[in-house]
């Protein structure tokens, strides 16, 4: 998934934001560069973290031979696997 | 009485006539030997014990169906019919059906494949993929119906209902289940916009999990390019796709809690990054802070000290604040920490030290000219590092 920023690469962001700060060895300037850096990723997180329940999707291919996805219905639990 | 002259033929047909209506279909087992197979398709071989062998032939058609491939030494229990062949005069057993002495079928073939893939290296640690640890869309291959789409959905949305689920609906057994298995991971690996794969279903015998014992399945995990989790049946049951894929969860809803961390969990962890870049900021202005109050102590320079301390007031003012309020208060006296920094620096002795210059104090006072000193006395020299105490060994002119 290449889109945007991703859940994992912000994860990672925090870890070295939180490393360098406590670190002691930068400047005070690149520090409250961090901080902002590090707060407006916690607030990234947090958003997706608390994004709606997203629907399960099928993935199908097209006549054409392209994927699309389509919402799936609810698993029928009536019947053994 | 006259003798009865057979032709070679004739007493051929009648031997093989009575030996072959004398033994109709039967089951014989024994160890193989001379295994071959003919470019035809047929397989040819000794059935032998301690005491006797007898040829056997086994047709391409019913070859096959053998799940599990024949080679010397295996113990086998053959179905077969006793046939002469007539043009060499032999007799020998035609194979109708052959299994595994001891053991089922199915589980031969599944120990041999697992030898030929882990001796080709699918089963390397080297060729594992990593699982990402915070997957955002998850693919899944699966039956539409079967428990473990079930499971994997109820676990996600548990723990972390944003994330996305992508189901490529196939057959997970009888015939055919095993292609469509392997095709949907090639198909999500060209779709690519998913961050991992769980393949898999509910527990069931060894005959529902076959599709997962397939060469093709195991050879479809070994080349997706994707991470794929294997994950069939229940906790007990080891399937060849386990040991192929980069991760093996014991059961699907395992494998969907491998890959969606808990969405509280990481609340949690937001919570404790808030509260430690705070801190760490807080820390580092309290070192600034210390940092200004030793070069004022360290040194009994007469400067306009005000200054200073006006400067110093700002930043104990910045610190007071609690960490979240301080980043809009930096923001605006960022520039302005910085002045007094770069002020405090020129100011600094400790600044014209480092440049190699040395201090030279006698009874305390800074020795300013060669008329305050005589020779032999002992005077105290500070450098940018330590210092050192000196005696005088001749006066110059002062200039």
């Amino acid at each position: 998934m290449k889109k945007g920023q991703s859940f994992e690469q912000a994860m990672n962001r925090l870890e070295e934001i939180s490393q360098s700060l406590e670190s002691g060895d930068i400047p005070l300037e690149e520090s409250i560069k961090l901080y902002e850096e590090g707060i407006k990723l916690v607030e990234f997180c947090q958003s997706k973290l608390t994004e709606a329940e997203k629907k399960v999707q099928k993935l199908t291919r097209t006549e054409e031979g392209k994927f699309e996805t389509t919402p799936l219905d609810e698993p029928d639990t009536s019947e053994a696997e | 009485m006259e003798k009865h002259i057979y032709t070679v033929t004739s007493l051929t047909r009648e031997i093989k006539q009575v030996l072959e209506t004398s033994f109709p279909r039967l089951w014989v087992e024994g160890e193989i030997s001379n295994f071959k197979q003919h470019s035809s398709g047929h397989l040819y071989f000794t059935l032998k014990d301690e005491g006797a062998q007898i040829r056997c032939a086994m047709w391409r058609f019913k070859a096959g169906e053998l799940l599990f491939r024949l080679e010397d030494g295996l113990k086998v229990i053959v179905e077969a019919d006793v046939q002469v062949y007539e043009r060499s005069g032999n007799y020998q057993l035609i194979v109708q059906q052959l299994q595994p002495a001891g053991i089922g079928d199915l589980q031969l073939a599944f120990e041999q494949l697992k030898k030929k893939l882990l001796e080709e290296g699918l089963f390397e640690e080297s060729h594992k993929k990593p699982i990402p640890l915070y997957p955002e869309r998850i693919g899944v291959i699966t039956s539409p119906t079967g428990a473990a789409i079930r499971d994997i959905i109820s676990v996600v949305s548990r723990r972390f209902p944003s994330v996305q689920i992508i189901l490529l609906p196939v057959r997970v057994q009888g015939e055919g289940a095993a292609g469509e298995i392997a095709r949907a991971i090639r198909d999500f690996n060209e779709y690519g916009q998913v961050d991992v794969l769980i393949v898999g279903r509910g527990g069931g015998s060894l005959e529902d999990l076959w599709a997962f014992n397939e060469e093709e399945v195991a050879r479809a995990i070994y080349t997706s390019k994707l991470p794929v989790i294997s994950a069939v049946g229940h906790e007990v049951d080891f399937s060849i796709s386990d040991f192929v894929a980069d991760r093996r969860a014991p059961t699907p809803s395992a494998a969907a809690e491998m890959v969606v961390r808990d969405r509280q969990e990481l609340l949690g962890v937001m919570a404790y990054y808030r509260e430690r870049f705070a801190n760490s900021l807080q820390q580092r202005i309290d070192q600034y802070r210390e940092a200004i109050k030793s070069i004022l102590r360290s040194y009994a320079f007469r400067r306009p000290e005000d200054i200073i301390f006006q400067k110093m007031q700002r930043l104990d003012e910045i610190s007071r604040n609690t960490a979240v309020a301080m980043l809009h208060q930096l923001e605006m006296k960022n520039q302005r920490i910085s002045n007094i920094r770069q002020q405090l620096r020129a100011l600094s002795p400790l600044e014209v030290l480092r440049r190699g210059y040395s201090i030279c104090y006698k009874d305390g006072q800074v020795v300013k000219n060669v008329k305050q000193l005589k020779t032999l006395d002992i005077v105290q020299v500070k450098l940018s590092k330590g210092q050192f105490l000196s005696q005088v060994q001749m006066l110059g002119e002062s200039e």
